[in-house]
Protein backbone atom coordinates (compact mmCIF):
# COMPACT_ATOMS: atom_id res chain seq x y z
CA UNK A 1 0.00 0.00 0.00
CA UNK A 2 2.49 2.51 -1.43
CA UNK A 3 -0.61 5.20 -1.29
CA UNK A 4 -1.06 4.92 2.67
CA UNK A 5 1.52 6.36 4.87
CA UNK A 6 2.13 5.62 8.59
CA UNK A 7 1.13 8.47 9.45
CA UNK A 8 -2.62 8.10 8.23
CA UNK A 9 -2.68 4.60 9.16
CA UNK A 10 -2.35 5.71 12.72
CA UNK A 11 -5.20 8.34 11.83
CA UNK A 12 -7.05 5.41 10.45
CA UNK A 13 -6.59 2.95 13.45
CA UNK A 14 -7.80 5.50 15.73
CA UNK A 15 -10.80 6.72 13.60
CA UNK A 16 -12.06 2.85 13.36
CA UNK A 17 -11.88 2.84 16.81
CA UNK A 18 -15.13 4.61 17.37
CA UNK A 19 -17.40 2.00 15.04
CA UNK A 20 -17.90 -1.54 15.63
CA UNK A 21 -17.17 -1.87 12.13
CA UNK A 22 -14.11 -0.53 10.77
CA UNK A 23 -15.99 -0.04 7.12
CA UNK A 24 -17.82 2.71 8.90
CA UNK A 25 -14.81 4.63 8.69
CA UNK A 26 -15.16 4.88 5.12
CA UNK A 27 -15.86 8.26 4.73
CA UNK A 28 -14.32 10.13 7.30
CA UNK A 29 -11.01 8.29 5.71
CA UNK A 30 -11.69 9.33 2.60
CA UNK A 31 -12.15 12.78 3.89
CA UNK A 32 -8.35 12.27 5.55
CA UNK A 33 -7.23 11.34 1.91
CA UNK A 34 -8.33 14.17 0.17
CA UNK A 35 -7.19 16.55 3.07
CA UNK A 36 -3.53 15.29 1.79
CA UNK A 37 -3.66 15.68 -1.79
CA UNK A 38 -7.23 17.71 -2.70
CA UNK A 39 -8.60 14.85 -4.07
CA UNK A 40 -9.45 11.20 -3.90
CA UNK A 41 -6.95 9.26 -6.96
CA UNK A 42 -8.05 5.76 -8.45
CA UNK A 43 -5.35 4.19 -6.64
CA UNK A 44 -5.94 6.10 -3.00
CA UNK A 45 -9.11 4.35 -3.25
CA UNK A 46 -8.16 1.03 -4.36
CA UNK A 47 -5.61 1.37 -1.58
CA UNK A 48 -8.11 2.16 1.02
CA UNK A 49 -10.38 -0.31 0.00
CA UNK A 50 -7.66 -3.12 0.47
CA UNK A 51 -6.55 -1.23 3.68
CA UNK A 52 -10.21 -1.69 5.10
CA UNK A 53 -11.20 -5.02 3.26
CA UNK A 54 -13.70 -3.86 1.38
CA UNK A 55 -14.51 -4.49 -2.97
CA UNK A 56 -13.11 -1.59 -4.57
CA UNK A 57 -16.34 -0.88 -5.95
CA UNK A 58 -17.57 -0.48 -2.71
CA UNK A 59 -14.97 2.80 -2.10
CA UNK A 60 -15.61 4.25 -5.40
CA UNK A 61 -19.10 3.88 -5.41
CA UNK A 62 -19.20 6.14 -2.18
CA UNK A 63 -16.55 8.24 -3.73
CA UNK A 64 -18.76 9.16 -6.43
CA UNK A 65 -22.21 9.18 -4.72
CA UNK A 66 -20.95 12.04 -2.12
CA UNK A 67 -20.37 15.39 -3.60
CA UNK A 68 -17.32 16.76 -1.41
CA UNK A 69 -15.44 13.89 -2.66
CA UNK A 70 -13.25 15.47 -6.08
CA UNK A 71 -11.99 13.07 -8.40
CA UNK A 72 -9.44 15.19 -10.40
CA UNK A 73 -6.95 17.77 -8.50
CA UNK A 74 -8.38 20.97 -7.92
CA UNK A 75 -7.00 24.80 -7.25
CA UNK A 76 -5.28 25.53 -4.40
CA UNK A 77 -8.29 27.43 -3.10
CA UNK A 78 -11.62 25.22 -4.50
CA UNK A 79 -13.94 28.52 -4.59
CA UNK A 80 -17.94 26.64 -4.12
CA UNK A 81 -20.72 29.25 -5.04
CA UNK A 82 -24.24 28.15 -3.47
CA UNK A 83 -26.76 28.36 -6.00
CA UNK A 84 -29.66 27.51 -4.28
CA UNK A 85 -32.87 29.60 -3.46
CA UNK A 86 -32.07 31.76 -1.20
CA UNK A 87 -28.61 32.78 -2.45
CA UNK A 88 -30.15 32.66 -5.83
CA UNK A 89 -32.47 35.71 -4.74
CA UNK A 90 -29.41 37.51 -3.19
CA UNK A 91 -27.68 37.50 -6.54
CA UNK A 92 -25.50 34.21 -6.52
CA UNK A 93 -25.85 34.16 -10.15
CA UNK A 94 -24.61 37.59 -10.05
CA UNK A 95 -21.49 36.30 -7.62
CA UNK A 96 -20.39 33.18 -9.98
CA UNK A 97 -21.06 35.38 -13.33
CA UNK A 98 -18.42 37.65 -11.99
CA UNK A 99 -15.68 34.85 -10.65
CA UNK A 100 -16.25 33.58 -13.98
CA UNK A 101 -15.22 36.78 -15.77
CA UNK A 102 -12.40 37.86 -13.55
CA UNK A 103 -10.90 34.33 -13.63
CA UNK A 104 -11.83 33.61 -17.11
CA UNK A 105 -12.34 30.12 -16.22
CA UNK A 106 -15.99 27.63 -16.39
CA UNK A 107 -17.65 26.17 -13.80
CA UNK A 108 -15.80 23.03 -13.13
CA UNK A 109 -12.26 24.51 -14.47
CA UNK A 110 -8.92 25.58 -12.79
CA UNK A 111 -7.04 28.58 -13.59
CA UNK A 112 -3.79 27.84 -15.37
CA UNK A 113 -1.56 28.61 -12.06
CA UNK A 114 -3.28 26.51 -10.14
CA UNK A 115 -4.66 29.10 -7.70
CA UNK A 116 -8.25 28.83 -8.30
CA UNK A 117 -11.16 25.92 -9.07
CA UNK A 118 -14.85 26.87 -9.88
CA UNK A 119 -17.61 25.06 -8.82
CA UNK A 120 -21.54 25.46 -7.85
CA UNK A 121 -23.11 23.50 -4.75
CA UNK A 122 -26.14 23.01 -3.46
CA UNK A 123 -27.63 24.70 0.06
CA UNK A 124 -24.43 25.05 2.60
CA UNK A 125 -26.74 25.87 5.59
CA UNK A 126 -26.00 29.62 5.74
CA UNK A 127 -28.63 31.43 3.93
CA UNK A 128 -29.33 34.22 6.87
CA UNK A 129 -26.00 35.54 5.25
CA UNK A 130 -26.90 34.93 1.27
CA UNK A 131 -25.28 34.67 -1.11
CA UNK A 132 -22.49 32.37 0.36
CA UNK A 133 -19.01 31.12 -0.55
CA UNK A 134 -17.22 28.23 0.57
CA UNK A 135 -13.13 28.32 -0.06
CA UNK A 136 -11.82 25.28 1.02
CA UNK A 137 -12.93 24.67 5.18
CA UNK A 138 -14.21 28.48 5.26
CA UNK A 139 -17.43 30.11 4.58
CA UNK A 140 -17.78 33.48 2.90
CA UNK A 141 -20.95 35.31 3.65
CA UNK A 142 -23.35 38.24 2.77
CA UNK A 143 -21.11 38.64 -0.62
CA UNK A 144 -21.21 41.42 -2.63
CA UNK A 145 -18.44 41.65 -5.98
CA UNK A 146 -16.78 44.28 -3.92
CA UNK A 147 -16.05 41.69 -0.99
CA UNK A 148 -15.41 38.90 -3.66
CA UNK A 149 -12.63 41.13 -5.23
CA UNK A 150 -11.14 41.86 -1.92
CA UNK A 151 -11.37 37.62 -1.13
CA UNK A 152 -9.85 36.98 -4.06
CA UNK A 153 -6.83 39.13 -4.07
CA UNK A 154 -6.15 38.53 -0.23
CA UNK A 155 -6.03 34.28 -1.31
CA UNK A 156 -3.95 35.52 -4.35
CA UNK A 157 -1.68 37.22 -1.97
CA UNK A 158 -1.70 34.47 0.52
CA UNK A 159 -3.09 37.33 3.19
CA UNK A 160 -5.96 35.30 4.16
CA UNK A 161 -4.92 32.74 7.20
CA UNK A 162 -8.34 30.75 7.76
CA UNK A 163 -8.55 27.16 8.30
CA UNK A 164 -7.96 24.97 5.22
CA UNK A 165 -6.24 28.22 3.57
CA UNK B 1 -39.99 35.32 27.08
CA UNK B 2 -35.95 33.80 27.65
CA UNK B 3 -34.31 32.10 24.95
CA UNK B 4 -33.89 27.87 25.95
CA UNK B 5 -31.84 27.22 23.30
CA UNK B 6 -29.94 30.25 21.98
CA UNK B 7 -28.42 32.04 24.77
CA UNK B 8 -25.35 34.08 25.13
CA UNK B 9 -22.15 33.20 27.11
CA UNK B 10 -22.71 29.29 27.31
CA UNK B 11 -20.43 28.40 24.48
CA UNK B 12 -17.94 26.95 26.27
CA UNK B 13 -18.39 24.80 29.45
CA UNK B 14 -17.64 27.25 32.12
CA UNK B 15 -20.43 29.94 30.80
CA UNK B 16 -22.97 26.63 31.17
CA UNK B 17 -21.88 25.87 33.97
CA UNK B 18 -22.55 28.98 35.01
CA UNK B 19 -26.29 28.85 34.53
CA UNK B 20 -27.16 25.52 35.70
CA UNK B 21 -25.78 23.11 33.00
CA UNK B 22 -25.22 19.62 33.33
CA UNK B 23 -27.46 19.38 36.63
CA UNK B 24 -30.38 18.46 34.64
CA UNK B 25 -28.17 15.29 34.04
CA UNK B 26 -27.51 14.44 37.49
CA UNK B 27 -31.27 14.98 37.90
CA UNK B 28 -32.02 12.51 35.05
CA UNK B 29 -29.35 9.91 36.35
CA UNK B 30 -30.96 9.79 39.55
CA UNK B 31 -34.77 9.81 38.62
CA UNK B 32 -34.50 7.29 35.99
CA UNK B 33 -35.32 6.31 32.30
CA UNK B 34 -38.72 6.00 32.46
CA UNK B 35 -39.60 8.93 34.61
CA UNK B 36 -36.71 11.06 31.80
CA UNK B 37 -39.39 9.67 29.11
CA UNK B 38 -42.39 10.25 30.90
CA UNK B 39 -41.14 13.87 31.42
CA UNK B 40 -40.25 14.33 28.10
CA UNK B 41 -43.59 12.82 26.74
CA UNK B 42 -45.39 15.02 29.59
CA UNK B 43 -43.11 17.88 27.57
CA UNK B 44 -44.97 17.64 24.26
CA UNK B 45 -41.95 17.96 22.43
CA UNK B 46 -41.83 17.06 18.60
CA UNK B 47 -38.87 16.54 16.33
CA UNK B 48 -37.27 20.08 14.90
CA UNK B 49 -35.53 18.75 11.66
CA UNK B 50 -39.06 18.99 10.22
CA UNK B 51 -41.40 15.38 10.71
CA UNK B 52 -42.87 17.14 14.14
CA UNK B 53 -42.83 13.79 15.34
CA UNK B 54 -42.96 13.67 19.50
CA UNK B 55 -39.78 12.91 20.52
CA UNK B 56 -41.02 11.24 24.00
CA UNK B 57 -42.96 8.67 21.86
CA UNK B 58 -40.56 7.98 19.65
CA UNK B 59 -37.98 6.81 22.54
CA UNK B 60 -40.55 4.51 24.00
CA UNK B 61 -40.32 2.65 20.85
CA UNK B 62 -37.33 0.71 21.46
CA UNK B 63 -38.17 -2.87 22.38
CA UNK B 64 -37.81 -3.35 26.12
CA UNK B 65 -36.56 -6.91 25.82
CA UNK B 66 -34.05 -5.63 22.80
CA UNK B 67 -30.49 -7.25 22.93
CA UNK B 68 -27.19 -5.72 22.27
CA UNK B 69 -26.14 -2.28 22.00
CA UNK B 70 -28.47 0.66 21.29
CA UNK B 71 -27.01 4.00 20.01
CA UNK B 72 -28.57 7.13 20.15
CA UNK B 73 -27.90 9.33 16.69
CA UNK B 74 -28.48 12.89 16.35
CA UNK B 75 -28.84 14.37 13.09
CA UNK B 76 -26.92 17.37 12.29
CA UNK B 77 -26.88 17.20 8.60
CA UNK B 78 -28.45 20.17 8.02
CA UNK B 79 -29.43 20.93 4.95
CA UNK B 80 -32.97 21.61 3.87
CA UNK B 81 -32.56 24.86 1.85
CA UNK B 82 -33.33 28.27 3.91
CA UNK B 83 -32.16 26.03 7.54
CA UNK B 84 -29.90 27.49 9.30
CA UNK B 85 -30.73 26.95 12.64
CA UNK B 86 -28.95 24.01 14.26
CA UNK B 87 -25.71 25.38 13.04
CA UNK B 88 -26.46 28.53 14.93
CA UNK B 89 -27.15 26.41 18.09
CA UNK B 90 -24.28 24.78 17.60
CA UNK B 91 -21.73 27.29 17.70
CA UNK B 92 -23.83 28.88 20.41
CA UNK B 93 -25.30 26.30 22.60
CA UNK B 94 -23.01 23.13 21.80
CA UNK B 95 -23.34 21.62 25.64
CA UNK B 96 -26.94 22.03 25.36
CA UNK B 97 -27.03 19.63 22.24
CA UNK B 98 -24.21 17.31 24.31
CA UNK B 99 -26.18 17.42 27.83
CA UNK B 100 -29.36 16.61 25.83
CA UNK B 101 -27.45 13.41 24.38
CA UNK B 102 -26.23 11.77 27.48
CA UNK B 103 -29.96 12.30 28.83
CA UNK B 104 -31.51 10.86 25.92
CA UNK B 105 -29.06 8.07 25.70
CA UNK B 106 -29.51 7.14 29.20
CA UNK B 107 -33.51 7.10 29.35
CA UNK B 108 -32.74 4.88 25.81
CA UNK B 109 -30.12 2.44 27.46
CA UNK B 110 -27.56 4.12 24.77
CA UNK B 111 -24.17 3.32 25.52
CA UNK B 112 -22.84 5.20 22.39
CA UNK B 113 -23.55 7.89 20.08
CA UNK B 114 -22.75 9.78 17.44
CA UNK B 115 -23.61 13.21 15.84
CA UNK B 116 -23.59 13.08 12.33
CA UNK B 117 -22.40 16.34 10.80
CA UNK B 118 -22.85 17.44 7.08
CA UNK B 119 -19.30 17.45 6.26
CA UNK B 120 -19.34 21.26 4.96
CA UNK B 121 -19.53 22.15 8.77
CA UNK B 122 -15.72 22.00 9.22
CA UNK B 123 -16.03 24.61 11.85
CA UNK B 124 -18.69 22.98 13.89
CA UNK B 125 -17.10 19.92 13.92
CA UNK B 126 -14.26 21.38 15.69
CA UNK B 127 -16.72 23.36 18.00
CA UNK B 128 -18.27 20.19 19.00
CA UNK B 129 -15.24 18.02 19.84
CA UNK B 130 -13.96 20.87 21.79
CA UNK B 131 -17.20 20.65 23.67
CA UNK B 132 -17.17 16.79 24.25
CA UNK B 133 -13.58 16.75 25.44
CA UNK B 134 -14.23 19.51 27.86
CA UNK B 135 -17.50 17.45 28.87
CA UNK B 136 -15.20 14.23 28.91
CA UNK B 137 -12.57 15.49 31.19
CA UNK B 138 -15.89 16.32 33.48
CA UNK B 139 -17.22 12.91 33.66
CA UNK B 140 -20.48 13.98 31.64
CA UNK B 141 -19.60 11.64 28.72
CA UNK B 142 -17.32 8.30 28.76
CA UNK B 143 -17.43 5.61 31.62
CA UNK B 144 -19.65 5.70 35.06
CA UNK B 145 -20.65 9.16 33.97
CA UNK B 146 -21.38 11.23 37.54
CA UNK B 147 -20.75 7.82 39.12
CA UNK B 148 -23.82 6.36 38.13
CA UNK B 149 -22.86 3.43 36.50
CA UNK B 150 -23.90 4.48 33.21
CA UNK B 151 -21.75 5.02 30.73
CA UNK B 152 -21.66 6.84 27.05
CA UNK B 153 -19.62 7.66 24.24
CA UNK B 154 -20.41 10.26 22.30
CA UNK B 155 -18.35 10.28 18.69
CA UNK B 156 -18.63 13.27 15.83
CA UNK B 157 -19.51 11.87 12.41
CA UNK B 158 -18.64 14.34 9.29
CA UNK B 159 -20.65 13.23 6.26
CA UNK B 160 -19.35 14.35 2.43
CA UNK B 161 -22.24 16.42 0.48
CA UNK B 162 -25.23 14.57 0.18
CA UNK B 163 -28.87 16.48 1.02
CA UNK B 164 -30.08 12.75 1.29
CA UNK B 165 -28.77 12.09 5.09
CA UNK B 166 -30.60 14.16 6.60
CA UNK B 167 -33.39 11.59 6.11
CA UNK B 168 -33.17 9.45 8.79
CA UNK B 169 -32.17 5.95 7.43
CA UNK B 170 -29.96 7.17 4.24
CA UNK B 171 -28.29 8.96 7.07
CA UNK B 172 -27.58 5.60 9.10
CA UNK B 173 -26.24 4.06 5.72
CA UNK B 174 -23.91 6.95 5.36
CA UNK B 175 -23.01 6.45 9.32
CA UNK B 176 -22.21 2.74 8.26
CA UNK B 177 -19.97 3.71 5.64
CA UNK B 178 -22.39 3.58 2.33
CA UNK B 179 -23.90 5.45 -0.18
CA UNK B 180 -26.71 7.24 1.76
CA UNK B 181 -29.57 5.67 -0.15
CA UNK B 182 -32.71 5.26 2.55
CA UNK B 183 -33.72 1.89 3.93
CA UNK B 184 -37.21 0.25 3.73
CA UNK B 185 -39.66 0.49 6.62
CA UNK B 186 -40.63 -1.51 8.99
CA UNK B 187 -38.00 -2.34 10.27
CA UNK B 188 -38.01 1.02 11.99
CA UNK B 189 -34.61 2.35 13.35
CA UNK B 190 -35.99 1.80 16.93
CA UNK B 191 -36.08 -1.72 16.05
CA UNK B 192 -33.29 -2.46 13.78
CA UNK B 193 -31.15 0.53 13.21
CA UNK B 194 -27.39 1.23 13.08
CA UNK B 195 -25.34 -1.55 12.92
CA UNK B 196 -28.20 -3.65 13.08
CA UNK B 197 -28.72 -2.37 16.92
CA UNK B 198 -32.21 -0.22 18.05
CA UNK B 199 -30.99 3.30 17.28
CA UNK B 200 -32.96 6.63 17.76
CA UNK B 201 -32.14 9.25 15.54
CA UNK B 202 -33.06 13.07 16.43
CA UNK B 203 -32.86 16.16 15.37
CA UNK B 204 -29.97 19.06 16.76
CA UNK B 205 -32.77 21.24 18.17
CA UNK B 206 -34.85 18.40 19.70
CA UNK B 207 -32.12 17.33 21.94
CA UNK B 208 -30.58 20.37 22.73
CA UNK B 209 -33.91 20.82 24.35
CA UNK B 210 -34.14 18.24 26.85
CA UNK B 211 -32.11 19.66 29.45
CA UNK B 212 -34.53 22.58 30.22
CA UNK B 213 -37.30 20.18 30.01
CA UNK B 214 -35.58 17.46 32.54
CA UNK B 215 -34.92 20.62 34.41
CA UNK B 216 -38.01 22.94 34.75
CA UNK B 217 -40.41 19.88 33.93
CA UNK B 218 -42.66 18.60 31.29
CA UNK B 219 -45.61 20.93 32.09
CA UNK B 220 -43.24 23.89 32.19
CA UNK B 221 -42.16 22.97 28.56
CA UNK B 222 -45.94 22.37 27.52
CA UNK B 223 -47.44 25.82 28.89
CA UNK B 224 -44.87 27.58 26.47
CA UNK B 225 -46.79 27.58 22.49
CA UNK B 226 -49.83 26.65 21.76
CA UNK B 227 -52.02 23.22 21.83
CA UNK B 228 -49.79 20.28 20.40
CA UNK B 229 -47.34 22.70 18.92
CA UNK B 230 -45.52 23.27 22.36
CA UNK B 231 -42.08 24.97 23.43
CA UNK B 232 -40.17 27.40 21.60
CA UNK B 233 -38.76 26.39 18.11
CA UNK B 234 -35.81 27.93 16.22
CA UNK B 235 -36.85 30.26 12.67
CA UNK B 236 -34.06 30.92 10.58
CA UNK B 237 -35.43 33.34 8.24
CA UNK B 238 -33.55 34.40 4.62
CA UNK B 239 -34.69 36.56 1.95
CA UNK B 240 -35.15 40.45 1.65
CA UNK B 241 -35.98 41.34 5.12
CA UNK B 242 -33.86 43.71 7.08
CA UNK B 243 -32.81 41.18 9.81
CA UNK B 244 -32.52 37.89 8.14
CA UNK B 245 -31.17 35.48 10.74
CA UNK B 246 -32.28 32.97 13.48
CA UNK B 247 -34.68 33.55 16.28
CA UNK B 248 -35.90 31.77 19.14
CA UNK B 249 -39.74 31.81 19.67
CA UNK B 250 -42.83 30.20 21.34
CA UNK B 251 -44.57 28.57 18.59
CA UNK B 252 -47.91 29.66 17.38
CA UNK B 253 -46.59 33.10 17.00
CA UNK B 254 -48.61 34.96 13.96
CA UNK B 255 -46.34 35.41 10.79
CA UNK B 256 -47.15 38.85 10.49
CA UNK B 257 -45.52 39.90 14.03
CA UNK B 258 -42.56 38.03 13.07
CA UNK B 259 -42.08 39.62 9.74
CA UNK B 260 -42.29 43.03 11.33
CA UNK B 261 -41.45 42.42 14.75
CA UNK B 262 -38.27 40.18 14.96
CA UNK B 263 -37.24 40.13 11.21
CA UNK B 264 -37.21 44.16 10.53
CA UNK B 265 -39.86 43.74 8.07
CA UNK B 266 -39.31 43.76 4.05
CA UNK B 267 -36.29 45.72 3.01
CA UNK B 268 -37.22 49.00 1.47
CA UNK B 269 -38.80 48.82 -2.05
CA UNK B 270 -39.47 44.82 -1.85
CA UNK B 271 -43.24 43.70 -1.90
CA UNK B 272 -43.94 40.30 0.10
CA UNK B 273 -45.22 37.73 -2.65
CA UNK B 274 -44.44 34.56 -1.12
CA UNK B 275 -43.41 32.44 1.52
CA UNK B 276 -41.69 29.35 2.41
CA UNK B 277 -42.45 28.03 5.37
CA UNK B 278 -40.74 25.19 6.51
CA UNK B 279 -37.58 24.75 3.76
CA UNK B 280 -37.95 24.11 0.33
CA UNK B 281 -40.07 21.25 0.52
CA UNK B 282 -42.86 22.79 2.54
CA UNK B 283 -45.74 23.82 0.19
CA UNK B 284 -45.52 27.88 -0.72
CA UNK B 285 -48.08 30.26 0.82
CA UNK B 286 -49.19 33.41 -0.78
CA UNK B 287 -48.54 36.57 0.46
CA UNK B 288 -52.22 37.24 1.69
CA UNK B 289 -52.03 33.23 3.15
CA UNK B 290 -48.93 33.95 4.99
CA UNK B 291 -49.76 37.07 6.66
CA UNK B 292 -52.50 35.30 8.18
CA UNK B 293 -51.01 31.86 9.56
CA UNK B 294 -49.21 31.50 12.93
CA UNK B 295 -46.01 29.79 12.64
CA UNK B 296 -47.34 26.10 14.58
CA UNK B 297 -47.39 22.70 13.46
CA UNK B 298 -51.11 22.18 12.87
CA UNK B 299 -51.95 26.16 11.64
CA UNK B 300 -49.24 25.78 8.77
CA UNK B 301 -51.20 22.81 8.22
CA UNK B 302 -54.63 23.95 8.08
CA UNK B 303 -53.17 26.58 5.77
CA UNK B 304 -51.92 23.76 3.52
CA UNK B 305 -47.91 23.88 4.51
CA UNK B 306 -45.82 22.94 7.08
CA UNK B 307 -43.72 23.82 9.77
CA UNK B 308 -41.05 21.78 8.19
CA UNK B 309 -37.84 22.52 10.05
CA UNK B 310 -39.05 26.46 10.71
CA UNK B 311 -36.63 27.94 7.58
CA UNK B 312 -38.77 30.94 6.56
CA UNK B 313 -37.82 32.00 2.79
CA UNK B 314 -39.21 35.09 1.81
CA UNK B 315 -40.08 35.44 -1.41
CA UNK B 316 -40.75 39.74 -2.93
CA UNK B 317 -42.15 40.42 -5.78
CA UNK B 318 -39.41 41.49 -7.92
CA UNK B 319 -38.79 37.33 -8.12
CA UNK B 320 -39.74 34.73 -10.82
CA UNK B 321 -41.46 31.83 -9.45
CA UNK B 322 -40.62 29.68 -12.80
CA UNK B 323 -37.27 30.43 -11.64
CA UNK B 324 -37.51 29.93 -8.13
CA UNK B 325 -38.73 26.27 -8.95
CA UNK B 326 -36.45 25.74 -11.86
CA UNK B 327 -33.46 26.23 -9.06
CA UNK B 328 -35.66 24.13 -6.76
CA UNK B 329 -36.23 21.30 -9.37
CA UNK B 330 -32.22 21.36 -9.86
CA UNK B 331 -31.38 20.62 -6.25
CA UNK B 332 -34.12 17.98 -6.08
CA UNK B 333 -32.82 16.65 -9.41
CA UNK B 334 -28.88 16.68 -8.30
CA UNK B 335 -29.84 15.07 -5.25
CA UNK B 336 -32.15 12.39 -5.78
CA UNK B 337 -29.98 8.95 -4.67
CA UNK B 338 -31.39 7.33 -7.51
CA UNK B 339 -33.16 4.39 -6.08
CA UNK B 340 -36.50 4.34 -6.85
CA UNK B 341 -38.15 5.38 -10.14
CA UNK B 342 -41.01 7.62 -9.54
CA UNK B 343 -38.04 10.26 -7.92
CA UNK B 344 -35.11 9.63 -10.27
CA UNK B 345 -36.87 9.93 -13.04
CA UNK B 346 -39.43 12.39 -12.00
CA UNK B 347 -37.36 14.81 -10.58
CA UNK B 348 -35.43 14.77 -13.60
CA UNK B 349 -38.60 15.85 -16.14
CA UNK B 350 -39.71 18.28 -13.26
CA UNK B 351 -36.63 19.83 -14.20
CA UNK B 352 -36.50 19.61 -17.85
CA UNK B 353 -39.90 20.83 -17.93
CA UNK B 354 -39.10 23.81 -16.42
CA UNK B 355 -35.92 24.50 -17.86
CA UNK B 356 -38.34 24.27 -21.43
CA UNK B 357 -40.37 27.00 -20.05
CA UNK B 358 -37.55 29.18 -18.75
CA UNK B 359 -36.31 29.08 -22.30
CA UNK B 360 -39.02 30.45 -23.69
CA UNK B 361 -39.64 27.15 -25.55
CA UNK B 362 -42.17 25.68 -23.36
CA UNK B 363 -46.03 25.06 -24.08
CA UNK B 364 -49.91 25.32 -21.93
CA UNK B 365 -49.61 21.28 -22.05
CA UNK B 366 -46.20 21.44 -20.09
CA UNK B 367 -47.68 22.84 -17.02
CA UNK B 368 -50.01 20.12 -16.59
CA UNK B 369 -47.22 17.69 -17.59
CA UNK B 370 -45.54 19.43 -14.85
CA UNK B 371 -48.37 18.92 -12.19
CA UNK B 372 -48.99 15.84 -13.51
CA UNK B 373 -45.34 14.48 -13.32
CA UNK B 374 -45.61 15.63 -9.38
CA UNK B 375 -48.87 14.47 -8.45
CA UNK B 376 -47.52 10.96 -9.47
CA UNK B 377 -44.35 10.81 -7.21
CA UNK B 378 -46.11 11.63 -4.16
CA UNK B 379 -46.15 8.90 -1.45
CA UNK B 380 -44.61 6.51 -4.07
CA UNK B 381 -40.88 6.71 -2.90
CA UNK B 382 -38.96 4.49 0.21
CA UNK B 383 -38.25 8.06 1.40
CA UNK B 384 -39.83 11.84 1.59
CA UNK B 385 -37.35 13.19 -0.87
CA UNK B 386 -39.94 13.12 -4.46
CA UNK B 387 -42.63 14.57 -1.99
CA UNK B 388 -40.23 17.40 -1.21
CA UNK B 389 -39.61 18.14 -5.17
CA UNK B 390 -43.59 17.11 -5.88
CA UNK B 391 -44.83 19.90 -2.77
CA UNK B 392 -43.66 23.17 -4.26
CA UNK B 393 -43.81 21.77 -8.06
CA UNK B 394 -47.45 21.93 -7.13
CA UNK B 395 -47.75 24.55 -5.31
CA UNK B 396 -45.91 26.78 -7.43
CA UNK B 397 -48.46 26.06 -10.26
CA UNK B 398 -50.89 25.76 -8.44
CA UNK B 399 -50.96 29.37 -6.85
CA UNK B 400 -48.67 31.08 -9.34
CA UNK B 401 -49.86 29.58 -12.70
CA UNK B 402 -50.12 32.70 -14.41
CA UNK B 403 -46.44 33.13 -14.05
CA UNK B 404 -46.04 29.70 -16.07
CA UNK B 405 -48.25 30.41 -18.43
CA UNK B 406 -46.57 33.85 -19.36
CA UNK B 407 -43.40 31.82 -19.74
CA UNK B 408 -45.57 29.26 -21.88
CA UNK B 409 -46.59 32.39 -23.84
CA UNK B 410 -42.90 33.00 -24.44
CA UNK B 411 -42.89 36.05 -21.79
CA UNK B 412 -40.00 35.51 -19.75
CA UNK B 413 -39.30 37.63 -16.62
CA UNK B 414 -35.42 37.98 -17.19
Amino acid sequence: MPFLTDEFKEKAARLCAKYPRKDAALIPLLLELQKEKGFVAEDAMDALAKFLELPYARVKGVVTFYTMFNREPVGKYHLQVCRNISCHMAGAPDILAHLKGKLGIAEGETTRDGLFTLSTVECLGACGAAPVMQVNDDYFESLTVEKLNTVLDDLKHGRLRARGL
Amino acid sequence: MENILLRDNVADLEGYFACGGYKPLKKALTAGPAAVIEEVKKSGLRGRGGAGFPAGLKWSFIPRDAQGPRYLVCNADEGEPGTFKDRELMIKNPHALIEGMAIAAFAIGASHGYIYIRGEFFAETEILEKAIAAARAKGFIGKNILGSGFNFELFVHRGAGAYICGEETALLESLEGFKGQPRLKPPFPAVKGLFGGPTIINNVETLAAVPAIIEHGGDWYAAIGVGKSTGTKLFCVSGPVNKPGVYELPLGVPFKDFLEKNCGGMKEGKKLKAVIPGGSSTPVLTAAEAMAVKLDYESLAAAGSMLGSGAVIIIDESQCMVKLLQVLARFYHHESCGQCTPCREGCGWIEKILNRLEAGKGSVKDIDTLYSVADSMLGRTICPLADAMAMPAMSFVTKFRSEFEAHAAGKCCE
